[in-house]
């Protein structure tokens, strides 16, 4: 019973900042509450908090639950081993980009701030948000969203997708039926679509630039349930 | 402006085939007329008619031979029905060919317009109208088609995604509209708006619930013509479909009250009208998946009959609709389940000259019935008989039906939006009250209405007619400015890209994954799951083996990519006159079919529009014929032909041109298009060819071309032209045997075949050293063939297929090129110091290193 692990100060941080940001009426779902970070100034100061807060008090507390009961260790934080244990993760072609995705650079666990920070990436956008001008870019708009896709691919962190990390996406994502020819073909093939400046691999700007008519608010977005 | 001029001519033309037809009835009718006595009694009624015929028919065996006699009578029904179907196809033919008035008023509002004439003459010259929309034809012999075609060109993923919403618009929805518009004019009526009528609460219901449904067809032809975007259109076009069996179902429940009477209706046989409504829409929907399912497992096996293969789909759906209808379930649900559940299989299982069939043949059905029936609801007003005018009544079901449809619309989207990822907005809310059009269902169903039990049949379908009309034609002209005037999102024209396909899956896989770490069960671990069950299951019960494994997405679009290079490769070719195979028109539009069958996932505009460029391309392409201008075109064009061809393309172009070459071939018969494969003969060329081809090639260059020679190759372009047609057509012959369309092992072993006829090519790729050995055992000897643009770059090649092989990092013989195009982005100089090397036949260490700068960047 005495699990005081860091993640439970930070839901109850989570749940301050809820309480703090007015008294709403109900725990809105995320189509009609408006939550934009602007109009929130009493946790100004915490702002990385308000970056990722998602919308209401009962869904974090969903996922916090969630959060313990992927921690098998029980310390509070998520190593690799605790997600990977998520069967269905083990048969979608890139869970371990994703899970790979959670921690920083050079970690090997995750506290519940940093999973909530990866899941407010998928938060929908909503109409009041677009208009808000905020003061940090919140973790789910449009740009931020493409970049944690970008990221997803570019394995070095150098901000640009080559085309052997392309190809090694592209392994993952198509069927053995496709010979390592096609594919070469393929990822060549999708370079040259993005590629303007002619370096032969997609920089985040490309990136960005060529995924402009893909409706990536939607796209990467999902109803977090209460 | 000159068409202009014609158009009055063709309506000429059709009003005299009108006066044609009704002329002749008419001169039938006063065959009846004058007789009469025969009138009383029934049994001589038919007698007039029967001697007639009989004459007909006697006159030829008794008085001598006849050389010529007139048998109207004979043929009567099914001429008219042909000259109708021809008179509708006129009509619309009229009315495409005028672009600047359809651009404002929608095709449908004209049909019905044109209608409106037809209508004026018929009952000019009968007094009385002879045709009308009969509601037995119109359920069982127009109807089917349109939703078949719905169905099955049915953009599943955007279907299903929104199938919550659409749902609860088309069975709430629907049902609000009926109830609240026969319980207000109940109201009215007991306020006493609406004078004397005989119409008692459960007929207003029914009257109610027969309107309430907003049409498919009349949706359709709408919003077709004005391109929102598309969750907007499906919802709307979703729910038009759905709740036509809805409101059929509520039609025949409130028919059943009606006839029991007011007062034997108690809480049972309500319980039971309700459940009567969920058996017969969802053992509808349920007989039409079985359907569905039965017509993917037979095209499973139909394979040895490909020329009878788009009957079976046809033929299946009617029975799943006429099945439903004998089992009293809702038909339009069952045949719309049946094209949605069927598509990706039949499309898949079914050769691509039959899945095009089936393309066209539904829309011909779809289109043609879809002409008839609104030509018909013109033509329906024109008659006395049912007008019997209720301004309170019509005035106010017009009112109610507007005003209710928005009322229901906002309120359920309000509810929706509170669980809807992305919620509807709200313009694209008044979009969709403002488009519940009504149309031919309901008129079909309230000529459906039973006189005997109701007593104001008539002002009821005059009424239906007006809402109908009002809809179809006030709405129907008013949408577009108001789409434009209200900036409604429009369906964005997207090009087909690589990477959008890739990370569209990307997304899918990652949120899944999302889903799956945050515990949740919701839409996108939903759709994985059934996305797993239907590989594993239904993919595997209902496709055939070899479709199975040569599907993946992302390869796909690759694929839908290279063919598209490859028509504007083959365009390019046409335009300069280097290709003359191209020239085979059967063989272009045989290509042509098979891009567009390779969109089937994609939406039906997009196919749209890729005709068009198609048709553009071609029309293009058979227009210059003029070298000099050629030659510039060409240069200009080849600079902005984005550089992505590659053998592959043309490989496969290649495959896809012989067929058409084959049944150029004039042998008849029913059941094959392309009988004659002398495999012998072409073998024999072949060889012969490679042979020559081979000797000539290793006296030659040895196939390291400089790639920039485009100018030059364009004035040898006179000379190349000969052997180059030549050898196009070997290669094709060759490929004849290859009816199936494998694109990874034919252009695997294309390059296996360059490498294997040219071993210098195969030490040059050695010396390279590329790491990827896996085209290596595909040396398959069956495959000694070289593409012609392979084979013919020593003597100079046609510039696009040099272009295609410099993208090629992957064969032997562009190896070397690579690394200069690469560098040639940035200077000219490297790249044609790359070069100089090459064309020197022996040297080809040169370019090794740069190429592997190249790859290593």
């Amino acid at each position: 019973l005495a699990k005081s692990c860091p993640g439970q100060e930070t839901v109850t941080l989570y749940l301050r900042g809820v309480a703090l940001r007015g008294r709403r009426p109900r725990p809105a779902p995320p189509s009609t509450s408006p939550p934009p970070a602007s109009t929130s100034h009493p946790i100004k100061q915490e702002d990385n908090l308000t970056e990722t807060r998602l919308v209401s008090h009962s869904q974090i507390t969903r996922l916090y639950s969630r959060f313990t009961s992927l921690d098998k260790g029980e310390n509070g934080t998520l190593s690799r081993e605790d997600f990977q244990r998520i069967p269905e993760l083990a048969i979608n072609p890139l869970g371990d980009r994703i899970i790979n995705a959670f921690f920083p650079e050079g970690e090997d666990q995750v506290n519940f701030r940093g999973f909530m920070r990866i899941l407010a990436h998928f938060r929908p956008i909503e109409d009041n948000e677009k208009k808000s001008v905020a003061v940090s870019e919140p973790l789910n708009s449009r740009t931020n969203k493409l970049l944690f896709a970008f990221r997803l691919y570019d394995l070095d962190r150098d901000d640009k997708i080559s085309r052997e990390e392309l190809l090694q996406v592209l392994r993952m994502m198509v069927g053995v039926n496709i010979s390592d020819d096609q594919l070469g073909s393929i990822a060549d093939r999708t370079i040259q679509e993005a590629d303007t400046n002619g370096d032969n691999s997609i920089s985040f700007n490309e990136f960005i630039k060529v995924l402009e008519k893909v409706d990536v608010e939607q796209k990467m977005s999902i109803r977090f349930l209460h | 402006m000159q068409r202009c001029g014609r158009v009055p001519l063709w309506l000429l033309g059709s009003v005299l085939l009108i006066r044609f037809t009704s002329g002749i009835s008419a001169v039938d009718r006063d065959v009846q007329q004058t007789r009469p006595d025969s009138r009383p009694e029934p049994p001589s009624e038919s007698t007039p008619n029967q001697s007639h015929a009989d004459h007909g028919h006697g006159s030829s065996a008794v008085g001598g031979i006849p050389v010529v006699t007139f048998k109207w009578h004979h043929v009567e029904t099914p001429y008219q029905v042909a000259l109708w179907i021809l008179v509708a196809g006129l009509a619309k033919l009229v009315i495409e060919a005028n672009h600047h008035v359809t651009n404002v008023i929608p095709e449908s509002a004209l049909l019905i317009c044109f209608g409106f004439i037809l209508g004026g003459i018929i009952w000019g010259a009968d007094k009385v109208q002879t045709f009308k929309l009969n509601p037995t034809v119109f359920f069982f012999y127009l109807l089917p088609q349109i939703i078949l075609d719905t169905g099955y060109s049915m953009p599943n993923k955007l279907f299903f995604g929104n199938m919550g919403a659409i749902l609860v618009y088309a069975v709430i929805g629907t049902c609000w509209n009926a109830a609240s518009l026969g319980l207000s004019l109940w109201g009215c009526h007991q306020g006493g708006a609406m004078g004397d009528l005989d119409i008692g609460l459960l007929q207003y219901l029914l009257f109610g619930s027969l309107i309430a449904a907003v049409d498919p067809v009349a949706v359709i032809a709408v919003f077709e013509q004005v391109h929102v975007n598309e969750v907007l259109f499906i919802l709307v076009f979703g729910e038009s479909l759905l709740n036509d069996g809805v409101t059929v179902v509520l039609f025949n429940v409130f028919d059943a009250f009606v006839s029991l009477g007011g007062a034997r209706i108690n809480a049972v046989e309500i319980i039971k009208g309700i459940i009567s409504f969920f058996v017969v829409a969802f053992g509808g929907s349920l007989l039409g998946l079985v359907f569905g399912l039965l017509i993917s497992l037979l095209t499973k096996v139909t394979q040895k009959v490909k020329i009878i293969e788009p009957a079976f789909v046809f033929v299946l759906g009617y029975l799943s609709y006429l099945t439903a209808e004998m089992l009293s379930l809702s038909s339009i649900l069952s045949i719309t389940f049946c094209g949605v559940s069927c598509q990706k299989y039949i499309n898949a299982n079914m050769a691509e000259s039959s899945v095009s069939t089936v393309r066209y043949v539904m829309k011909v059905f779809a289109n043609g019935s879809e002409t008839i029936i609104f030509v018909f609801l013109g033509i329906s007003a024109i008659d006395t008989e049912i007008w019997v005018w209720n301004t309170g009544f019509i005035l106010l079901t017009l009112f109610f039906i507007f005003v209710y449809r928005i009322i229901g619309v906002f309120f359920l989207t309000w509810i929706l939006n509170r669980y809807r990822l992305v919620p509807v907005e709200f313009i694209d809310q008044v979009i969709m009250s403002y488009g519940g059009l009504r149309g031919a269902v309901a008129y079909g169903l309230a000529t459906l209405l039973n006189e005997s039990k109701i007593k104001e049949k008539n002002l009821m379908i005059c009424t239906t007619l007006l809402v109908v009309y009002f809809t179809v034609i006030l709405q129907g002209i008013t949408m577009k400015p108001l789409v434009n005037w209200l900036k409604v999102k429009k369906a964005a024209v997207s090009e087909l890209t690589l990477i959008e396909k890739l990370q569209s899956k990307v997304f899918d896989h990652m949120l899944v994954a999302i889903e799956d770490i945050s515990g949740q069960i919701g839409h996108n671990y939903m759709r994985d799951k059934w996305n797993q069950f239907e590989e594993r299951w239904m993919t595997r019960i209902l496709m055939k083996k070899s479709v199975r494994k040569s599907r993946d997405c992302v390869f796909k679009v690759f694929h839908q990519l290279n063919l598209k290079d490859a028509m504007s490769y083959v365009a390019e070719g046409e335009r300069r006159g280097s290709l003359e195979f191209v020239r085979n028109e059967s063989a272009f539009i045989d290509f042509k079919k098979k891009f567009v069958d390779d969109c089937s996932g994609a939406m039906p505009d997009i196919t749209a529009c890729m005709s068009d460029d198609y048709s553009a391309m071609s029309s293009m392409s058979r227009i210059d014929q003029v070298p000099s201008v050629s030659l510039e075109m060409h240069e200009q064009n080849m600079k902005g032909v984005r550089e992505t061809e590659d053998i592959n393309t043309h490989h496969l172009l290649q495959q896809h041109l012989y067929k058409g070459r084959k049944q150029h071939r004039h042998r008849y018969s029913r059941s094959h298009f392309n009988v004659n494969k002398d495999e012998n003969e072409v073998q024999e060329i072949f060889q012969r060819t490679m042979r020559n081809r081979l000797e000539s090639f290793k006296s030659a260059k040895m196939g390291v071309s400089p790639p920039k020679k485009i100018s030059k190759h364009t004035k040898k372009d006179q000379q190349q032209k000969v052997p180059n047609g030549k050898s196009t057509e070997n290669g094709k012959r060759y490929f004849s045997g290859d009816e199936d369309f494998q694109f990874p092992e034919g252009d695997a072993s294309g390059f296996a075949a360059s490498d294997g006829s040219h071993p210098f090519p195969m030490t040059y790729r050695a010396g390279a050293g590329i790491e990827n050995p896996a085209y290596i055992p595909d040396l398959d000897p069956m495959a000694a063939e070289i593409p012609p643009w392979l084979a013919e770059y020593d003597a100079g090649p046609v510039a696009p297929s040099q272009r295609a092989q410099l993208r090629l990092p992957w064969t032997p013989s562009d190896l070397g090129r690579l690394a200069p195009l690469r560098i040639s982005t940035r200077s000219n100089d490297s790249f044609a110091q790359a070069d100089a090397p090459a064309a020197q036949q022996k040297d080809d260490e040169p370019p090794t290193p740069s190429k592997r700068d190249g790859r290593n960047m």
